[in-house]
């Protein structure tokens, strides 16, 4: 989720030019007073625990805490097409973090986007899902927040080209896009489906990952978990246009988002890796509730714990080895051996036919997951698999995704591999030096 | 150990041209000689008095000294060469070492214990000092000059008129195989050349060049490739196995089977690895291991049958306590976690046996493979070549065996297996899980008025001696029972070891809970019980130095008599920094320790500073002050590099690691599944101080460093954190749970 | 038959083609320095190095090799001309065992082929995926840091010699 919202750039030119003249004025809001950073044993330890558990349903701390950085001191460079936005400081330093913002300053900021000075934050902060979050539980957060430890750090710059560092015209985009009251309520879907609209489309949010964006750069209402972007890897549908070989049912994804694997999907990597790590120690009544909803949005069959017939068959290896015999040697040699070990998950390979990286439309996950592999979270058990960046080149790549493709994947070839294979090692030769590893693993538990 | 030994040493090593034939072990048990009366020899020679068991010269020069011990990686291949040189006044190239051979070398036992320097080294020591002693004599025979006027330089013995008589024209008849004296006329350290200097170790360029530097590397002539299937958990039975596919693959020489023990052979290593897959798939088991639950372990053992022993009381009905605290302290199952898995080379020729081995006691590994093959023991050789690192009891003994019962379905081929990484990390004998109790009083002064600690653990040494500690000998169709487990002995102690206080408690009594029954296998890690028992204690000193007020240093202090002890603290203390209000920057805190190994080996103190990240639970240790007494030093750089290791090792222990099993099987069965320190963890700095004391014995200090590393490091988590963890291991996610609650 | 090409030579090597490179470094052409640790690219004492980069050899098929160089230890230096990243490693005297030693001088060597002056955080990320069982971490991180200045005094040498 990190350097997501990246495509949120959403202030093209056409826009903001709209916007602005419409939005003239709203283009400012009041500054609220600045206050002395409260003391932290004035905060009632309850509430900050429980904003501990919403900030890691937030996911707080991927965006605003960098490799080698305090925590939540920001500074994370999130790229979008119209130049570079940093994550700010949101430690209670009085200088250059949040520490002299009162209460409703944060409140404001999670309903509205604006700063405590009044400015228009770029909704690279997601507040088109926050302004969905509870007074109580914004008050909870700011709590947590109040209550870390002050880290003087001021973020860079953001490097953005006019006219988009002009922050009033954010006012436009807010106009056409912005709304709150997006959180669908259903009393006949009871209490627990309830409780996971409310996380999904506001604090988790989920869509901005999973939802495409349009060229603004705003969520599309009309194909909500379609399937988004974020940092060269492709956020899987979670609607009923899934690709997943087998349904999602409410059981699977709360083992899947509580653990970070799941029998029938395997293992969670990527930007999904550091969300479901968060997600490894907040109530477990939440993840539930996450999980019963977005299976409900996914047109999840009745959990009978049986797998569709077809999930897991493959096209003969035969006839896989015949449209690709460079790719079938190398997935033989190279991937076959764990892959094929009947070793369960999260250390055995998954089996390819039960994976979306396969089926997907869009290749790059499966590139980038061969390129990279996944590391060890440090002093962990957690799954390792070597990553063949170096040791596999372009040509090869490509074969062997065709031939994953059509064996397991059994849909239409894709196109373009080569730049598929060329963007996966352009982002993996960045996410090498980025990032260290998820703070709580997120395949904690039984090996 | 009975029976004669046939040796003809002579043609092993030397070829023509030496004068000296004579071996200590001529004619008489290799397991102990007879010394002679009178006090006992210092080190191993009490065992082997001749000093032709140590030191050998030939005419032509050429000196070889001669180890029981196995070179481990702890570099004592280079200190024990340099005390030879320094004693014998050559130049240190000019000393070839042999190491743990069954033909070659006195039966020392095992390598541990931190023993090799004051058995082994000091051997030598002795031995080199008095056959030097015995060329000057001879020299001064031949010379008819008195000895005194003699001095010896660079091999020979010099008279002051300058005519010199090389060592290899000294050595006539048997004037080595002799028994040592009571007293060697060793050199005053004043003088010393090469002992106590940083001598680079001999067997690094051969390892960073790609030499054959293990017996992974051993390529003989006509060598096949084995691998072994292993059961899928303990006890498991062999109850089905269609091998015809796997013996038509090809490359496949043989399928060895007899009873649960199975394995393939085949021309290449990687083929055997290929048919071993096959294999492993063609096999069924019947499954009926037990295991405990993981995450009730110390109720587990503490509830198990029990003998128990009062190791220690001392009483001072003067003196009673005021305030008192309790506190437990619980240890996982710990894996050695060897990089290199096992391996060994077996060649069975002409009704012999040898074994090419990385284990850590070629005697007492014989015997146990003697009694499996039902061989006399002299028919079987085993020779000592360097492995991965084994921090003690690993698979190295089990490969042998492995080797050694299929190299017998071969004969004449030598048979190299090496185990997977799922078999290293699935069968080794892990250190055991321990449990500790303590309570203890202060008086009204803020003194330790009385001490309790009691300890619950199973044997530390489950070694081979007999088969039965194989497992290819368990899992024989006529199989080996696994020998009875024992507690080891006091003052060095198993499951004990150190946790009888070094400190002047008036009131302190310690029991031993030895624990028989052993839920999984287990045997010797570094340290054996004094790693969980140093943690204990130290840590309980933290606590109590906490309840009395008192800085954690002074407050040692105020309970510590021995001087060399007291030295360690306040050297470690003062290179640390170490401040009476501990003022740690933000997010930090400042932990020390101290013991001396088993009350009688090196002693260490240990100052460390940890980072801990409140909002992960994430702790590093940072910095690490070390300092150290291993009495003389030998080799300064060597002790260094074992301290440095045993801070960074017991930091993956203390963090990070446990063994994790289900209701039948091992689970930790590889990297992803026992996770251990990568170099994203490691400290920024670590600085070792070295006190020397010339003139005094060794004090072996490869072990020394594991208790003090974890306390030290346990007792900064405490400090940064204001909780105290007394769970092994002292888990990220531990520690952020102890910081939100 | 396959090509492979090892230490600047071609070898003609009678192995199937999912053959791990490790196996036929070590059997095929009795090259000691890779070692067999895991099998499964998870601690990395099989490192060499393949086109310039750190590769593990034990989950490297052959049939990914075709028409690459692969360098092993035994590639950049000897006992008697030890390369200045194995000069380094005695020098700091950067072993215990040593069963690791061998892959983590690989992957340091292809970190400073393509960055000559790491910073120790750098070295510190570059070596995360090799493992070390005794503890000898600090004395590897002053050997690659030592081998940087090396080989910074044998370029500055050979430059001066040039001209």
């Amino acid at each position: 989720m990190a350097r997501r919202l990246r495509i949120i750039t959403g202030i093209a030119a056409v826009v903001l030019v709209a916007g602005a003249a419409a939005g003239f004025g709203v283009a400012w809001r009041p500054s609220i007073a600045a206050i002395a950073p409260p003391r932290p044993d004035t905060f009632n330890p309850d509430l900050v625990k429980r904003g501990r558990d919403l900030a890691a349903i937030g996911n707080c701390s991927t965006c605003h805490t960098v490799r080698g950085g305090g925590n939540y001191a920001g500074g994370l460079p999130v790229p979008t097409p119209f130049g570079t936005v940093f994550s700010s400081n949101i430690t209670p330093d009085a200088a250059t973090g949040i520490g002299s913002w009162p209460e409703a300053a944060f409140v404001r900021a999670m309903r509205s986007g604006v700063s405590r000075d009044g400015r228009h934050l770029y909704p690279t902060f997601p507040y088109d899902h926050f302004t969905n979050v509870s007074d109580a539980d914004d008050r909870a957060l700011y709590a947590f927040l109040m209550t870390r430890q002050p880290v003087s750090a001021s973020p860079p710059a953001n490097q953005l080209s006019f006219p988009f560092n002009f922050r009033p015209l954010i006012t436009g985009w807010k106009l056409l896009y912005f709304h709150g009251g997006d959180v669908p309520s259903n009393v006949a879907k009871g209490a627990e489906w309830n409780r996971g609209a409310y996380l999904v489309e506001g604090l988790a949010h989920c869509g901005a990952c999973h939802t495409p964006r349009n060229a603004l750069g705003a969520e599309r209402v009309n194909a909500q978990f379609a399937g988004g972007e974020v940092d060269n890897w492709h956020a899987y549908a979670l609607n009923d246009t899934s690709h997943a070989p087998v349904r999602w049912t409410a059981d699977a994804l709360y083992a899947y988002l509580r653990h970070g694997w799941q029998a029938d999907h395997g293992t969670a990597r990527g930007p999904m890796a550091e969300v479901v790590s968060n997600l490894a120690s907040v109530p477990d009544s939440d993840v539930r509730a996450i999980a019963a909803y977005m299976a409900d949005i996914s047109g999840a069959p009745a959990p009978d714990g049986k797998r569709p017939a077809d999930a897991v068959a493959q096209s003969p290896p035969a006839v896989a080895a015949q449209a690709d015999p460079a790719g079938a040697a190398i997935y033989a040699a190279a991937c076959a051996s764990c892959h094929e070990s009947k070793r369960p998950l999260p250390y055995g390979g998954v089996d390819l036919a039960l994976s979306t990286a396969v089926t997907s439309p869009d290749p790059r996950n499966l590139a980038n997951i061969v390129l990279a592999g996944v590391g060890a979270v440090e002093g962990e058990r957690s799954p390792i698999m070597p990553g063949f960046a170096a040791s596999i080149d372009d040509v090869q790549m490509a074969a062997l995704l065709n031939y994953l493709r059509v064996r397991f994947g059994k849909r239409p070839a894709w196109n373009d591999l080569d730049k598929a294979v060329r963007d996966a090692r352009a982002a993996q030769a960045v996410s090498v030096a980025a990032r260290e590893a998820p703070a709580e693993s997120s395949q904690r538990g039984k090996p | 150990m009975n029976g004669p030994v046939i040796l003809d040493r002579r043609s092993v090593l030397a070829g023509a041209g030496a004068l000296i034939v004579s071996f200590s072990l001529r004619g008489a048990s290799a397991q102990e000689q007879k010394p002679g009366q009178g006090p006992e020899l210092p080190g191993s020679l009490a065992k082997f008095p001749y000093l032709d068991s140590w030191i050998r010269i030939d005419a032509d020069g050429r000196i070889t000294a001669f180890t029981g011990k196995a070179e481990l990686g702890q570099g004592f291949r280079t200190a024990f060469q340099q005390i030879a040189a320094e004693q014998l006044d050559v130049a240190f190239e000019a000393v070839k070492m042999i190491t743990a051979d069954t033909k070659l070398t006195a039966n020392e036992g095992y390598t541990s214990g931190s023993h090799s320097m004051q058995d082994s080294g000091t051997a030598i020591l002795h031995a080199a000092a008095q056959a030097r002693g015995l060329l000057v004599a001879e020299a001064a025979r031949r010379l008819e000059l008195p000895a005194e006027t003699l001095r010896t330089e660079n091999a020979a013995v010099v008279a002051p008129d300058g005519r010199r008589l090389g060592y290899g024209e000294l050595v006539a008849a048997d004037i080595l195989h002799v028994q040592a004296q009571p007293t060697s006329p060793l050199k005053d350290p004043q003088n010393f050349k090469v002992m106590g200097q940083p001598v680079p170790r001999v067997d690094i360029p051969a390892k960073v060049t790609g030499g054959a530097a293990y017996v992974q590397d051993m390529r003989l002539p006509g060598m096949v490739h084995a691998r072994v299937v292993r059961p899928p958990s303990y006890g498991a039975e062999l109850v089905e196995l269609d091998a015809a596919a796997v013996e038509k693959m090809p490359g496949v020489i043989r399928i060895v089977r007899d009873g649960n023990f199975l394995a393939v052979v085949a021309e290449k290593e990687f083929l055997a690895v290929k048919a071993m897959h096959a294999l492993a798939a063609a096999a069924k088991w019947r499954e009926s291991a037990r295991l405990p639950n993981q995450n009730d372990l110390p109720n587990v053992l503490t509830k198990l049958p029990s003998q128990d022993f009062a190791i220690f009381s001392r009483n001072d009905s003067s003196v009673t306590g005021t305030r008192t605290i309790e506190a437990t302290y619980t240890r996982p199952y710990q894996s050695h976690g060897s990089i290199g898995p096992s391996c060994a080379v077996a060649q069975f020729a002409d009704g012999a046996m040898t074994v090419w081995t990385h284990t850590q006691g070629v005697y007492p590994d014989r015997q146990a493979i003697a009694e499996m093959l039902g061989m006399p023991q002299p028919s079987v050789r085993l020779i000592h070549v360097e492995g991965s690192g084994c921090y003690g009891h690993n698979g190295a003994d089990d490969a042998a065996a492995d080797a050694a019962l299929i190299a017998r379905a071969l004969p004449g081929r030598p048979v190299r297996v090496q185990w997977m990484r799922e078999q290293e990390h699935g069968w080794e004998p892990y250190g055991p899980a321990m449990v500790t109790r303590l309570s203890a009083s202060l008086d009204a002064g803020g003194k330790i008025a009385d001490w309790n600690f009691a300890v619950w653990s199973n044997t530390h040494s489950m070694r081979p001696g007999g088969a039965g500690a194989l497992l290819a000998a368990q899992h024989m169709a006529k199989s080996f029972a696994v020998p009875a487990p024992k507690p080891l002995p006091l003052p060095e102690g198993g499951g004990d070891r150190n946790a009888i206080p070094i400190y002047n408690f008036p009131n302190a009594h310690v029991m031993h809970h030895f624990i028989a029954a052993m839920p999984l296998r287990i045997s010797a890690m570094r340290a054996l019980g004094a790693y969980h028992n140093v943690f204990s204690l130290e840590s309980f000193m933290d606590e109590l130095a906490d309840l009395a007020g008192a800085d954690p240093v002074e407050f040692r202090l105020k309970h510590l008599d021995d001087q060399r002890g007291r030295a360690v603290v306040e050297k470690a203390a003062e290179e640390f920094g170490w401040s009476r209000d501990r003022k740690a920057p933000p997010n930090r805190g400042h932990g020390f320790a101290f013991a001396r190994y088993k009350n009688l080996a090196a002693y260490c103190a240990i100052a460390s500073e940890v980072e801990v990240d409140r909002e992960t639970g994430r702790a590093r240790l940072v910095r690490a002050v070390a300092a150290v007494d291993a009495g003389q030093v030998v080799n300064p750089d060597g002790i260094t590099n074992q301290i440095e290791g045993a801070i960074v090792q017991s930091a993956s222990w203390t963090l990070y690691e446990s063994v994790a099993f289900d209701d039948t099987r091992i689970t930790s069965i590889d990297w992803q599944t026992y996770p251990i320190l990568r170099f994203n963890a490691v400290p920024d700095s670590i600085k070792v101080h070295i006190i020397n004391r010339p003139g005094q014995p060794f004090l072996g200090s490869g072990e020394t460093g594991q208790g003090p590393a974890a306390a030290s490091l346990a007792n900064a988590i405490a400090h940064a954190t204001g909780k105290r963890l007394r769970d092994l291991p002292i888990s990220r996610k531990k520690i952020k749970d102890a910081i939100d609650a | 038959m396959i090509t492979l090409k090892v230490n600047g030579q071609d070898h003609q090597v009678d192995a199937d083609p999912d053959t791990p490179l490790l196996y036929v470094l070590r059997n095929d052409l009795e090259l000691n320095a890779a070692k067999f640790g895991c099998g499964l690219g998870q601690c990395g004492s099989c490192t060499v190095i393949v086109d310039g980069k750190a590769v593990q050899s034990c989950v490297t098929p052959l049939v990914l090799l075709a028409g690459k160089q692969v360098t092993t230890l035994e590639g950049l230096g000897t006992l008697a001309a030890p390369a200045p990243i194995q000069r380094a490693f005695i020098e700091e005297q950067a072993a215990q065992c040593g069963y690791c030693i061998a892959g983590m001088m690989m992957r340091a060597q292809a970190l400073l082929m393509r960055n000559p002056k790491p910073t120790d955080a750098q070295i510190r990320a570059e070596l995360e995926p090799n493992l070390c069982r005794c503890g000898t971490h600090m004395r590897i991180l002053r050997a690659v840091h030592r081998a940087a200045r090396l080989m910074d005094t044998a370029d500055a040498a050979s430059d001066r010699s040039v001209r």
